[in-house]
């Protein structure tokens, strides 16, 4: 980006070819969420109690651990691609946007990690 | 450059527009799902880590955000947990449907005035008829 020559004003300005994926991906794990959170709300409703027995019994069973496994790491991307969208919105000033970089391509990923750690601790960790 | 650019026309903001279903649910949209993104995801790992974590932690998770027991804070967030418990089900239930919204009119349908507003207003009214079904078969079952 020099301040030079017409060409050298506009480099690297352009589109970065990634639009439509990101686009696609957001709606596709759209419909995953609501499969997902339909199934993990209409569940919880389902419980006779909320006792900690009855809630970690319920979560180590194989479908439920599974259905969490796929919500940690679906709800996180289309989490991640929207915050995004905002920040992109919002956020014009150059720290900014690389705050703004690190915080989409970082706590998402740590966030659904812990997510995931914590589902299998349930469902493989015996009592 | 800079000199340049604060002398462009700029777009119009929020106060503007007068204001309308579309434009009320698309705003909805974004708020929900930015609330969904950092309350509901942080509270869904919050749950999960306790429940992993074992009975205490799951006790002190409930505390914290539901029954108020406890001599510290509990009382106060967990008027506040209720609170942001309840508005999250009704961001879940907003956002899914004016999600839905979105995936039709990807397909292209759904823009004529009439249609775009009266979708619009249903998921409005979706989501808070699900918001107060929901809660009240948690509630008075």
């Amino acid at each position: 980006m020099g301040n030079g020559t017409s060409i050298g004003r506009v480099r690297g300005l352009g589109s970065s070819h990634q639009g439509t994926h990101h686009w696609l991906t957001s709606r596709l794990t759209a419909v995953g969420n609501l499969v997902l959170i339909t199934f993990l709300i209409v569940s919880l409703l389902l419980l006779p109690d909320y006792a900690y027995a009855t809630v970690r019994g319920w979560v180590a069973r194989p479908l439920p651990s599974i259905a969490l496994i796929l919500i940690m790491i679906n709800t996180f991307t289309h989490a991640r691609m929207g915050v995004q969208v905002m920040l992109e919105d919002y956020i014009h000033s150059e720290g900014g946007k690389i705050a703004a970089w690190l915080l989409v391509n970082i706590v998402p990923f740590v966030a659904a990690a812990f997510g995931v750690f914590s589902v299998l601790r349930i469902a493989l960790g015996g009592a | 450059m800079a000199q340049a650019r604060k002398a462009r026309p700029i777009s119009p903001h929020l106060q503007i527009w007068r204001w309308g279903p579309a434009m009320l649910v698309s705003i909805l949209h974004r708020v929900t799902g930015n609330g969904l993104a950092f309350a509901g995801l942080g509270l869904l790992l919050w749950w999960i880590g306790a429940l992993a974590n074992g009975p205490e932690s799951y006790q002190s998770f409930l505390d914290y955000t539901w029954t108020g027991a406890g001599d510290g804070l509990q009382p106060v967030t967990a008027i506040l947990g209720k609170v942001v418990l309840i508005g999250l089900t009704w961001a879940f239930f907003q956002h899914a449907a004016s999600g839905i919204r979105h995936l039709i009119l990807d397909i292209g349908a759904g823009y004529e005035l009439e249609a775009n507003s009266r979708w619009s207003v249903i998921t409005i009214a979706f989501s808070a008829i699900a918001t107060i079904l929901l809660w009240a078969f948690l509630l008075l079952r």
